[in-house]
């Protein structure tokens, strides 16, 4: 099946266009026009977009969607802006085009910044877009479901509802289940571990493997009722306010149990918000260090405080999230994670920080209208997996999990997907036998 | 009429030219722009991935290459090409060394053959970077009239000036420093400005991933 273009229908809602315009002059710093200015329109990213390769749709060229902020920077910004306004030569953005771009900006770009490594001039067209959705949320666009997820958060403490209440209840279900320790709210802890909603909600196992590796390696850790969600809705939607509350949550807690590292779980914006963002957002340093639960795992491994029994049923291959591979500069934990444990592991090709984006990332996973083109992007991962002859995939990332959790069922595919922490809890060798 | 192509209007296009890169660029520079607060993985992680970048982007790289191998074959004979007829062209050297420098520094100059190979590296070059912008659905949907003008400018001034090579006729002169002067004057309020901006966009990105361990 291919995706026509177009596929969006136009809704009814009100469009303050003025506002777009405003959002997008506050955002447009120097970093940007210098983008806007480098970009010579060869559409060399079309390549590297799996939305492009996957549907051959020009449209999904990822210079498109400088497009809006081009616009508002001739008009406003650019040498002899006012003349050329003047003149003509930089006409208004109008309604019907904000809406026309709105699925470019939003549904089909999961900022994983591939379209960055062929662009002859470096355009990190990513962060342009993060900007970008500002404004179109401030006209008040965006898809409803990704908006509603982003209030969620900000409302219910999570995306997937779930409340400190709901948190508490999960907590100690798991932890009877199991029979494993899962400490909340303790008064003080060296670490503060966060949680993906998705994690809790659709793979909770994900979590009890994380305690059980925690508790094994003996570490000094918590959950916190205070600051848990790890995901931010925020600044997937382009909520900023939301973006900064969901910061503040963890930064928060962390403070208040004196915690030294937050580590993130499998969830990949999760991590490159709070460990690459997080300061940002809050406007000052944070008083600890952020690292992802692959990061995290692999420096006990280094330092003998957790040992694996080698994994030997199946061979596997390992899928890169985007926002802990290439766009956050922990590609190597995972690899050493599994070196000397899966003893057949086969890279993909590409892999590491040129692997392929799962398709769901950038918070496309939460909009049910971009589902079809979501599925006709995962056969391109579907291809490099079975490229590797490997049966089993395995990620960082629940929410690449579940994207590609979907589209396996969607599309019929038969691999299997595990979670790089699950994998590991259960292959774990106990203490007082390593 | 000659005299005041050669004359003012020359100093004109030349004061525009510089002055109106160099305000560009300064504007662009002094801008403002969000201060990175997050804790760099490593102290020399900013520097060393601007410089990473900035080299690492002048090649194909990272797969995904059909696309860049035609314009890296294309850009750079279209590039060097012009670069080389720019500086080395006799004409060019003379014109610099009376016009520009006021003495003869021993400027190499290039020979007919070495001329005309570079006139050809050029030539052959734009006109496959044109023809694939007007034929590629992806190029179409980006093109606008500035990548139309910035390319027309420059193939006439190119055109004109191998016209004018054998400085048989002063009008054919004049013709190809009026073109040359109507690009320079175009330069600066355009997307040929990417001859300059490449060096920021490629040192931001470069600088911003290099700081998280990885220059894309």
């Amino acid at each position: 099946m291919t995706v026509a273009p177009g596929t969006i229908a136009p809704d009814n809602r009100p469009v303050n266009v003025e506002a777009a315009v405003t959002k997008m002059e506050a955002l447009l710093g120097g970093h940007i026009a210098a983008y806007l200015d480098a970009c010579v329109h060869c559409g060399q990213c079309a390549q590297a977009c799996h939305f492009h390769e996957a549907t051959q749709d020009p449209r999904h060229t990822p210079a498109l969607k400088l497009q809006p902020m081009t616009r508002v920077y001739r008009r406003s910004k650019s040498p002899f802006a006012g003349l050329k306004k003047a003149l003509g030569l930089a006409p208004a953005i109008t309604e019907a085009e904000l809406r026309d771009w709105e699925p470019l900006i939003f549904d089909t770009c999961t900022m994983c910044a591939r379209c960055t490594i062929v662009c002859p001039m470096a355009i990190d067209i990513a962060s342009v877009v993060a900007a970008t959705r500002q404004a179109f949320v401030a006209a008040g666009l965006g898809p409803p479901d990704l908006l509603q997820a982003a209030d969620n958060a900000r409302d219910k403490g999570s995306p997937l509802g779930v409340t400190p209440e709901v948190l508490a209840d999960r907590v100690e279900w798991l932890a009877d289940d199991n029979e494993v320790e899962i400490p909340l709210d303790k008064e003080k802890a060296e670490v503060l571990l966060t949680v993906s909603s998705i994690e809790m909600m659709k793979y909770p196992d994900s979590v009890v493997a994380m305690a059980k590796l925690l508790n094994a390696a003996g570490i000094d850790w918590t959950l916190s009722s205070k600051g848990y969600e790890a995901t931010n809705f925020g600044v997937l939607s382009g909520k900023g306010d939301i973006a900064k509350t969901m910061v503040e949550r963890i930064a928060t807690a962390a403070e208040a149990v004196g915690a030294r590292t937050v580590v993130v779980p499998e969830c990949g914006h999760a991590y490159g918000v709070l460990r690459w963002s997080g300061a940002n957002l809050l406007g000052r340093a944070l008083p600890f260090e952020v690292v992802h639960i692959t990061e995290y795992l692999a420096d006990l491994k280094r330092q003998g405080r957790l040992k694996f029994k080698p994994y030997s049923e199946q061979a596997v291959t390992y899928h890169d999230p985007c926002q802990i591979s290439r766009r956050g500069g922990a590609t190597a934990d995972a690899r050493y994670l599994l070196d000397g444990f899966a003893t057949d592991f086969r890279e993909m090709t590409p892999t590491g920080n040129y692997n392929w984006c799962c398709g769901g990332g950038g918070g496309v996973q939460a909009m049910g209208r971009a589902a079809d083109v979501r599925h006709e992007v995962f056969r391109i991962k579907m291809a490099q997996v079975e490229a590797t002859g490997a049966p089993a995939l395995v990620s960082a990332c629940a929410n690449c999990r579940l994207t590609m959790d979907e589209s396996k069922a969607a599309l019929k595919w038969d691999k299997e997907l595990i979670s790089i922490v699950e994998l590991l809890a259960d292959n774990l060798v106990p203490a007082d036998k390593g | 009429m000659i005299e005041f192509i050669e004359g003012p209007l020359w100093y004109l296009a030349l004061a525009t030219f510089l002055v109106g890169v160099a305000w560009r660029l300064i504007v662009l520079v002094a801008m403002k722009r969000p201060s990175d607060l997050s804790q760099a993985r490593s102290a020399s992680g900013g520097l060393g991935g601007a410089l990473k970048a900035l080299i690492q982007h002048s090649v194909p790289h990272g797969g995904n290459l059909g696309r860049t191998l035609y314009h890296f074959v294309t850009g750079y004979m279209f590039h060097v090409g012009l670069l080389v007829l720019v500086l080395f062209a006799a004409p060019h050297v003379e014109f610099i060394q009376e016009r520009l420098i006021g003495s003869d520094l021993g400027w190499p100059k290039l020979p007919r053959w070495a001329f005309i190979v570079a006139a050809e590296a050029a030539f052959a070059g734009l006109i496959l970077l044109y023809v694939h912008r007007l034929t590629d659905p992806v190029k179409k949907q980006l093109t606008d009239i500035d990548d139309h003008l910035g390319v027309w400018l420059t193939f006439i001034a190119m055109l004109t000036g191998c016209l004018a090579l054998q400085e048989a006729h002063d009008g054919l002169r004049a013709t190809h420093m009026l073109s040359v002067e109507a690009l320079m004057i175009y330069f600066p309020f355009s997307r040929l400005m990417h001859a300059f901006t490449f060096v920021l966009a490629r040192a931001k990105t470069g600088a911003t991933y290099g700081r998280r361990g990885f220059a894309p």
